[in-house]
């Protein structure tokens, strides 16, 4: 420990660390916008910037190590009026839209200028013309909004591996753009939305399908169905200013009920079902020399990945649909059957933690006799808006249960929300496929937690599995080009999209903030600690699923409905 | 030699090239073929294993590169001092309004590229323009219009002629 001075108090600091994790550990907030926790500084911006004694400039704190005896100021006359600059100067070639924009009241540019009581316009410079990019089913990119932060390149680029999108020309012209400025949907972006989490601006943002779904609900011919997905119960609330961690999931039920919705089905459930399939899978790739290490699929972003940058691995990934789309794919065959409706009359909305499944939806593979097994993906975000605007208050509505056929659910297929769920799940299932037993702790510990990469290896039945669980794709390009260059001993690879899993997935309140996706992780580890339906294979709606309909996993017609498969995609830079 | 043909062997001449080598290769085949084109883009990409976008980042960067081939005729206007005292302003927003491009592109037609040069020499005439090498001086923004129709013309002859030739040769 070393002393500093900060705003002439003596304060704490450990060697090494940034000024401004010493300022925070303090309680002293300092204003950043390129900084990115855990990612190395690069001083782009000089929001951070402090004055230190001795030195002639202002120092930008998130890039300079702490100096024992240095003495700081934080909020000099001089260092205000430096801020209060950079942001006048942000605001420039800044449209003046916030009435109109998707992160009115929550954007930190906004922020800044009201912190800095920024009232007129000191500096006009040109405004530019570009395009809004909407030519993903995903993500909407607004260059006008960008404030070049590079926030998102960073994500896109050192966490996700991906760098789809990149600064583009020089000086005053700069912009971030994919190569050639083209379109997102040619561009090697798998839409996992981890860029629009970080960015501060209104820049980048989801495709929004509102506006459908409230034209659907208005719509007297149709029957509209919501399912939510494991994580969205655990981070919904954070939307509406409670601490994180908390699970409404039956208040979510409730207000979903409230707005309009038919039936209420739980996401969760079709987790338990896409483990009775993937872990049967499993067990015939091993008993018949099948293609291993296996890999999940149910993150749609990661199996994008894979189509774009490792297609020589595709028989790699589990033919299973993901919950999502195995919902869909029930709701319009089964419960349409069942309830004697026509699949075209049903609206099938999803709630998701993710911006991806709005891409997965639409893929080719995902309909029965064109009819799309899921017509609109809402995330978190969206959800959050959509209650607001019908005036429900949150804190006052009762529980409600999902409906049946779909509404049970164990903890298990819960615990598809947080990185290494899926695989604790489908050990739990494949102990029992090949013991006819039951694990006897259920928990599988070193499959826990956040980090990044996780391995492990189980004995069942005399044989020695040996499972890995990654997150964030940055983390699965590691593991893929190991296994390319012939690493062998892995039976099963667990890869999900955004560090941490959905519950930290592009749909999810905005921002990174580790502590919030630890408690939201915990959230759904207590909801399995005090769960007695803890396992796939004994939920009980899944099993009348199969005796009704489905026959067993594996069958016919489990591969024509729940199953399905993928194709190389070319990236393309070419233009049309 | 084909467009790719072109890359490759630019390609070749960089063996177990690395990112340092991403400038120079990319100045060898804007020489080679006038432009960067979205395939050599690409193709760099997969020989340097770097994404396309950050090869187009870093290109962008640099004022030398284009991303567009030259047109037919390559209409370039001097904003040295000289022509700028003489209005080189409004002759070259006069251009981008004629050809309904911006510096550094092409019309769709292939026909004009624009590109902004410093001096070019040639202070006597100025303000002055040169299309493919052939200088133009004392340009107004109202004879603007009457030079690049003369080019137009030529482009329609040339046409015509390679037509009749065509139709003989069947
Ligand atoms: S990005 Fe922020 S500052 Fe810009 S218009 Fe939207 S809300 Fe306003
Ligand atoms: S959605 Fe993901 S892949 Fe696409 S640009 Fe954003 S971070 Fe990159
Ligand atoms: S799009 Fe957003 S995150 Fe990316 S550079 Fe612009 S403001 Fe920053
Ligand atoms: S936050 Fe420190 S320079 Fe941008």
């Amino acid at each position: 420990m070393i002393k500093i001075e900060v705003n002439n108090q003596s304060i704490e600091a450990k060697k090494g660390e940034t000024i401004l994790t010493a300022l925070k550990r303090a309680g002293i907030k300092v204003p950043t916008l390129c900084h990115m926790e855990n990612l190395a500084p690069t001083g782009a911006c000089r929001m951070c910037v402090v004055q230190v004694e001795g030195r002639p400039g202002l120092i930008p704190s998130c890039a300079y190590p702490v100096e024992n005896g240095m003495k700081i100021q934080t909020h000099s006359n001089r260092v205000l009026r430096a801020r209060k600059t950079i942001v006048e100067l942000l605001l420039a070639d800044h449209p003046d839209d916030c009435l109109y924009c998707v992160r009115n009241g929550n954007c930190e540019l906004q922020r800044l200028a009201e912190e800095f009581q920024v009232q007129q316009r000191r500096y006009t410079g040109k405004k530019c013309d570009y395009k809004v990019d909407m030519s993903s089913p995903a993500i909407v990119r607004d260059p006008a909004k960008c404030i070049l932060c590079g926030r998102c390149v960073r994500m896109c680029e050192e966490v996700q591996g991906v760098s789809c999108i990149d600064f583009v020309g020089r000086g005053s012209k700069t912009i971030v753009g994919t190569a050639f400025d083209q379109g997102l949907n040619v561009s090697s972006c798998v839409n996992c939305g981890q860029c629009i989490k970080v960015c501060p601006t209104g820049a980048l943002s989801e495709k929004s399908q509102v506006k459908q779904v409230l034209a659907a609900l208005r719509d007297p011919e149709k029957i509209v169905v919501v399912q939510h997905a494991p994580s969205v119960s655990v981070t919904l609330a954070e939307e509406f200013g409670m601490k994180p961690g908390v699970d409404i999931c039956g208040i979510m039920v409730s207000a979903l009920r409230r707005m309009g919705f038919d039936k209420v089905f739980d996401t969760a459930f079709t987790a338990d079902l896409t483990i009775m399939e993937e872990a049967s899978e499993l067990v015939h790739r091993i008993q018949t020399g099948g293609k291993l290490p296996m890999m999940t699929s149910c993150s749609p972003g990661w199996v994008n990945f894979v189509e774009k940058f490792y297609p020589d691995l595709i028989d790699n990934i589990s033919s299973c649909k993901s919950p999502q789309q195995m919902m869909g794919a029930v709701i319009k065959s089964y419960f349409a059957q069942r309830e004697g409706i026509d699949p075209t009359n049903i609206y099938s909305v999803s709630i998701m933690p993710c911006t991806a499944k709005k891409f997965e939806a639409q893929r080719p593979e995902m309909n029965n006799k064109n009819v799309f097994d899921v017509d609109a993906v809402l995330t978190t975000r969206e959800l959050a808006r959509m209650i607001r605007s019908h005036g429900l208050d949150i804190n006052s509505l009762s529980s409600d249960l999902a409906d049946s056929p779909f509404g049970q659910r164990s903890s298990a297929g819960k615990l598809f929300g947080a990185t290494g769920g899926v695989m604790e799940a489908a050990l739990r299932t494949a102990y029992h496929l090949l013991t006819g037993e039951e694990l006897k702790d259920l928990t599988l510990k070193p499959l826990r937690g956040l980090k990044g990469v996780k391995h492990m290896q189980v004995s069942i039945a005399g044989l020695d599995l040996k499972v890995a669980v990654v997150s964030g794709l940055g983390n699965a390009r590691k593991l893929l080009e190991e296994i390319r260059s012939g690493r062998e001993n892995l039976h099963f690879i667990e890869v999900m999209t955004c560090p941490g899993g959905c519950i930290d997935g592009g749909g999810q309140p905005l921002g990174t903030d580790l502590q919030a996706v630890r408690k939201r992780m915990q959230a759904l580890y207590k909801i399995d600690r005090d769960d007695h339906l803890q396992c796939s294979h004994h939920n009980k709606e899944v099993q009348r699923l199969y005796e009704e309909f489905l026959g067993e996993p594996l069958s016919e017609k489990s591969h024509h409905l729940l199953h399905t498969h993928y194709t190389q995609r070319k990236v393309s830079v070419n233009r049309n | 030699m084909s467009h790719s043909d072109e890359i490759t062997a630019v390609l070749k001449e960089h063996p177990q090239a690395r990112r340092d080598s991403l400038i120079p290769i990319l100045q060898q085949i804007q020489d080679r073929t006038g432009f960067i084109s979205p395939q050599a883009v690409q193709m760099v990409s997969d020989e340097l294993s770097l994404p396309t976008s950050k090869i187009y980042g870093v290109a962008t960067f640099y004022n030398q590169f284009r991303f567009q081939p030259l047109g037919k005729f390559h209409v370039q206007v001097c904003r040295g001092t000289a022509c700028h005292v003489k209005g080189s302003a409004a002759v070259l927003d006069m251009l981008i309004r004629e050809l309904n491009i911006k510096p550094d592109e092409t019309t769709r037609d292939g026909l004009f590229s624009l590109e902004i040069v410093a001096c070019i020499g040639a202070c006597g005439l100025a303000p002055v323009i040169s299309v493919n090498g052939e200088f133009h001086g004392g340009v107004t923004p109202d004879n603007i219009k009457k030079i690049l129709d003369s080019y137009r013309a030529q482009a329609q002859k040339d046409q015509s002629q390679n037509d009749a030739q065509e139709d003989k040769a069947k």
